[in-house]
C-alpha cells in the first residue's frame, strides 16, 4: 500500500524524469572525447591491417614465389594470381590483382603468406576516383610496399616475438 | 471599399469550395474542400466583427473535428464505382429533395426576414468591445438552462459513446501501460546467494 | 532602438514610395500596408534566422549531452567559428536537392502539405506581444487565435502522409492526428487555465496581469497546467519522447518519408518554429513574457532597469528552447499507447482538477496573484 502510495507521488512529480535530466546536465559539461580527425590521429597497432603492399627482398628481387596460398585463403575471393617459369628458372607472378571493392581486410592472406611479400600496411586513407582505381595491380601493390618499406620491416621486427 | 473585396474575395471562395464537397470525386478531397469553406466563412464572420465565433469554428470545426473526418474517411477504403452505382435511378428523387429544400430556405430566408433595409452597416465598434465576454455574458446569464442541457446532453453522448467502446473489454489483450510503469527491478527479479560450485579439476572426469 | 529604424523607414521609404505612386485617396490605407509588411517582415526574417540556428544548437547541445562536440567545422571565411555556417550550408544543400515527386502520388496537395505546415506556425506570431507595446496585431481574442492556429499545424502532416501514396507515411500521419487531437484538449484546457487566472483571451494583458515578482507570475499558482502545457507542447509539435510520428525505428521517417530537398526542409523548419512558438508562448503565459524577473527585488530591480524588456522575453524563450533539446537528449521514445494514455487518462483529468483550483482561487481573491 505504501509502495502504491510512493509510486503514485514520484510519477506525479515526474521524479525518474528528473533524476534522467540531472544525468544528461551532467554530461553537457563533461569533457568531450571527439577525435578531431584529420588534426589529431588516434594510436594504431603495428598489427594495424589497412592498404595492401607486395614486399621486396633487400636486393631488389620481389619476393612473391606465386605459391598462390593467398589466392587460395582469400575468404573474400579478391585476389587473382597468374603465373609463369622465369628465364632463370624461378616461378614468378604475370599478374597480381587485389581487388580492394571485395577485401574485408582479414589479414589471411599475410598469415598465409610463407615469405613475407603480400602484407597489409598501416595505410587506411585512400580512395578511388574513376573505375579501377581500387583494383590494385601488382606494379601498384609494388610500388606501395617500395614506399613504406621501413615501416612494414619494423612492424615485422615487432611482431616477430609473436610469430 | 476593401471589406467589399474581402467578402466578395471569402464569399466566391466559400461558394466555390461548397459546391466542390458535392462534386468531387475523391472523398478526401471533399474533406479537404470542406475545410476550406469552413476557412472562407470564418473570414466573412471576422468582417462582421464577430471574432469569437470565427476563431472557434477554426478551432473546433478545422483543428478537431475536420482532422478526425479526415482520418476517418483516410482509413476506409470506400470503392467509388460502388458509391457511383444507381446515381441516375435516385436521381429524380435527390432533385426532389433539392427542390424542397430549397423552397424551404426560401420561406425561412424570404424577404420578410430580410429587407435590404435590414442589412445594415456594420457598426465600427470600439477596440476594448470583447465580443467574448459578450457571448459570455449572455451565454451564461439568459440561456444559461439552455446551455446546462446541451453541456448535459453533451456528458451523457460522451458516457455513452465510451460505455460502447468498452463494452468488449474481456476479450482485450492489451498491455495495460499504468501497471506496467510501476514496476520495479525488485519486483521482477531475485538475486539468489549460492555456494560456488566446486572446482571442475577436482573432480575426477 | 527598433522603434528609431521602423520610424526612420516608414518616413523616408514608405511614405515617399506612397506619395508618389498613388492617388490621395488612397495613400493612407496603402501606406498602412506597407508598414504592417515591414513589420511582418521584421518579425518573421528573425524568426527564420532562429529557426536556422535551433537546428545547429540541437545539434551541438546534443552532442555535448552525448560527449560529442558537434559541427564545428563549417564557417565563414576560412575560419571554421564552431561551425556556425552549418546551417546555410545545409540550407543551400536542400535548394538545390532535387523534390521528387513519387509516382501514384496527388501531385497538389503532395506540394501544398509542407506549405500547410509552415503558414500556421508563422501567422501565429501575430498576436505575440514582445513588449507592453511591440505587438504586431493586439487583438482581443489573441490566446484562441493562437490555439486556432496550432491546431491547424496537423493538416500538413496529415496531407503529407497520404498525398505521399505511402504506408510508412501514412502510417506516420495517422499516429501524429490521434496524438495532436489527444494533446490539443489538455492543451487547451491548460491555456483556460491562464485565462481564468488572468481574466483576459489577450496575450499582452495576460502578461500584464503577472506584474509583481517572479511569484506573481503564473507558474506558481499554475504549476501543474504550465508543466503539463509544456508536455503538450512537446507533443504538439512531434518532438521527442513524443516522436512517434516520424519514429525512424519503425516507420522510418514518418509522415515526410517521401519529401526531399526544399520540400523536406520546409517541414524540418515548421517543426523547429512551432518549437520556438511552443516556447515563446510558454514564456508569456507562464513566465512572466517581457517582465523582468528582478521585478519586486529591491536593489537588483534598479540595476536591471537598462535592459530591455524584450530581452527577458527573448531568454526565457531560449530557456524553453533549450528544454526541448534537453529532453530530446534524455528521454526515450514514448510507446504509442502510452502516449495515449498520457494524454486523455492522465493531462485531462489533472488540468479539469486544477482548473476548478484555479477558479477557487480566483473566486476567493487569494493574494498575491488573484488580489
Amino acid at each position: 500500500m505504501t509502495n502504491k502510495i510512493k509510486n503514485y507521488v514520484t510519477s506525479l512529480f515526474l521524479w525518474e524524469l528528473l533524476k534522467g535530466l540531472r544525468l544528461t546536465g551532467k554530461y553537457l559539461f563533461k569533457r568531450k572525447i571527439t577525435v578531431q580527425y584529420p588534426e589529431e590521429k588516434t594510436p594504431q597497432s603495428h598489427r594495424f591491417r589497412g592498404l595492401h603492399a607486395l614486399r621486396r627482398y633487400p636486393n631488389g628481387e620481389e619476393r612473391c614465389i606465386a605459391c598462390k596460398l593467398c589466392e587460395a585463403v582469400c575468404p573474400a575471393v579478391a585476389i587473382t594470381i597468374e603465373s609463369e617459369v622465369r628465364a632463370d628458372g624461378s616461378r614468378r607472378t604475370t599478374k597480381y590483382d587485389i581487388d580492394l571493392t571485395k577485401c574485408i581486410f582479414c589479414g589471411f592472406c599475410e598469415e598465409s603468406c610463407p615469405v613475407d611479400s603480400i602484407v597489409e600496411t598501416r595505410i587506411f586513407e585512400y580512395h578511388g576516383e574513376k573505375r579501377g582505381d581500387l583494383l590494385m595491380t601488382k606494379p601498384r601493390l609494388l610500388e606501395i610496399g617500395d614506399l613504406v618499406e621501413k615501416q612494414l620491416a619494423e612492424d615485422r621486427e615487432k611482431d616477430a616475438l609473436y610469430r | 471599399m476593401i471589406e467589399q473585396i474581402v467578402f466578395y474575395l471569402f464569399g466566391g471562395i466559400l461558394l466555390l469550395s461548397a459546391s466542390m464537397v458535392v462534386v468531387m470525386r475523391n472523398p478526401i478531397h471533399s474533406a479537404l474542400f470542406l475545410v476550406l469553406s469552413f476557412f472562407a466563412s470564418a473570414a466573412i464572420w471576422l468582417l462582421l466583427q464577430a471574432e469569437f465565433l470565427a476563431i472557434t469554428l477554426v478551432l473546433v470545426y478545422v483543428g478537431a473535428v475536420m482532422v478526425l473526418f479526415l482520418f476517418v474517411v483516410m482509413m476506409l477504403d470506400i470503392n467509388l464505382v460502388t458509391v457511383r452505382e444507381g446515381f441516375a435511378r435516385f436521381l429524380p428523387v435527390g432533385i426532389t429533395v433539392a427542390v424542397f429544400m430549397i423552397a424551404a430556405m426560401g420561406l425561412v430566408v424570404s424577404s420578410d426576414y430580410f429587407i435590404s433595409d435590414t442589412y445594415m452597416p456594420i457598426k465600427s465598434i470600439g477596440l476594448d468591445y470583447s465580443n467574448t465576454k459578450e457571448l459570455g455574458l449572455t451565454l451564461y446569464t439568459q440561456y444559461l438552462y439552455q446551455f446546462e442541457i446541451a453541456g448535459a446532453i453533451l456528458l451523457v453522448a460522451i458516457v455513452a459513446a465510451i460505455s460502447l467502446s468498452m463494452s468488449k473489454s474481456k476479450v482485450n489483450k492489451s498491455i495495460s501501460p499504468e501497471q506496467q510503469v510501476i514496476v520495479k527491478k525488485i519486483d521482477r527479479l531475485r538475486v539468489v546467494k549460492m555456494k560456488a560450485e566446486p572446482n571442475i579439476k577436482s573432480r575426477e572426469i | 532602438m527598433l522603434e528609431i529604424v521602423y520610424q526612420f523607414i516608414s518616413q523616408n521609404v514608405l511614405l515617399p514610395i506612397t506619395t508618389f505612386f498613388l492617388p490621395v485617396d488612397y495613400q493612407a490605407q496603402a501606406l498602412t500596408v506597407l508598414q504592417t509588411v515591414i513589420k511582418i517582415f521584421s518579425i518573421l526574417v528573425p524568426v527564420l534566422i532562429t529557426v536556422a540556428y535551433f537546428t545547429y544548437a540541437e545539434r551541438k547541445v546534443i552532442g555535448f549531452i552525448q560527449g560529442r562536440i558537434g559541427p564545428n567545422r563549417v564557417g565563414f571565411f576560412g575560419f571554421s567559428l564552431w561551425g556556425l555556417g552549418q546551417p546555410i550550408a545545409d540550407a543551400v544543400k536542400l535548394i538545390v536537392k532535387e523534390i521528387i515527386v513519387p509516382t501514384g502520388s496527388n501531385r497538389a496537395l503532395f506540394i501544398i502539405a509542407p506549405i500547410l505546415s509552415l503558414a500556421p506556425s508563422l501567422a501565429a506570431w501575430a498576436v505575440i506581444p514582445f513588449d507592453d507595446t511591440k505587438v504586431l496585431a493586439n487583438i482581443n481574442a489573441g490566446l484562441l487565435y493562437v490555439l486556432a492556429l496550432t491546431s491547424l499545424a496537423v493538416y500538413g502532416v496529415i496531407i503529407a502522409g497520404w498525398a505521399s501514396n505511402s504506408k510508412y507515411a501514412f502510417l506516420g500521419a495517422m499516429r501524429s492526428a490521434a496524438q495532436i487531437v489527444a494533446y490539443e484538449i489538455s492543451m487547451g484546457f491548460a491555456l483556460v487555465g491562464v485565462l481564468v487566472a488572468a481574466g483576459s483571451l489577450n496575450l499582452g494583458d495576460i502578461v500584464n496581469s503577472q506584474v509583481g515578482s517572479v511569484f506573481h507570475w503564473f507558474w506558481l499558482p499554475l504549476f501543474p497546467l504550465f508543466i503539463i502545457y509544456f508536455i503538450s507542447g512537446l507533443a504538439e509539435t512531434n518532438r521527442a519522447p513524443f516522436d512517434v510520428a516520424e519514429g525512424e525505428s519503425e516507420i522510418v521517417a514518418g509522415f515526410h518519408v517521401e519529401y526531399g530537398g526544399m520540400a523536406f526542409s520546409v517541414f524540418f523548419m515548421a517543426e523547429y518554429a512551432n518549437m520556438i512558438l511552443i516556447a515563446v508562448l510558454s514564456a508569456i503565459m507562464f513566465c512572466g513574457g517581457w517582465l523582468s524577473p528582478f521585478q519586486g527585488v529591491p536593489g537588483l530591480e534598479e540595476l536591471f532597469n537598462w535592459v530591455p524588456p524584450m530581452f527577458w522575453l527573448l531568454a526565457k524563450t531560449s530557456f524553453f528552447m533549450f528544454l526541448f533539446l534537453w529532453f530530446r537528449a534524455t528521454f526515450p521514445r514514448y510507446r504509442y499507447d502510452q502516449i495515449m494514455r498520457l494524454g486523455w487518462k492522465v493531462f485531462i483529468p489533472i488540468t479539469i482538477v486544477w482548473l476548478v483550483v484555479v477558479s477557487a482561487l480566483v473566486v476567493t481573491n487569494i493574494p498575491p496573484w488573484f488580489n
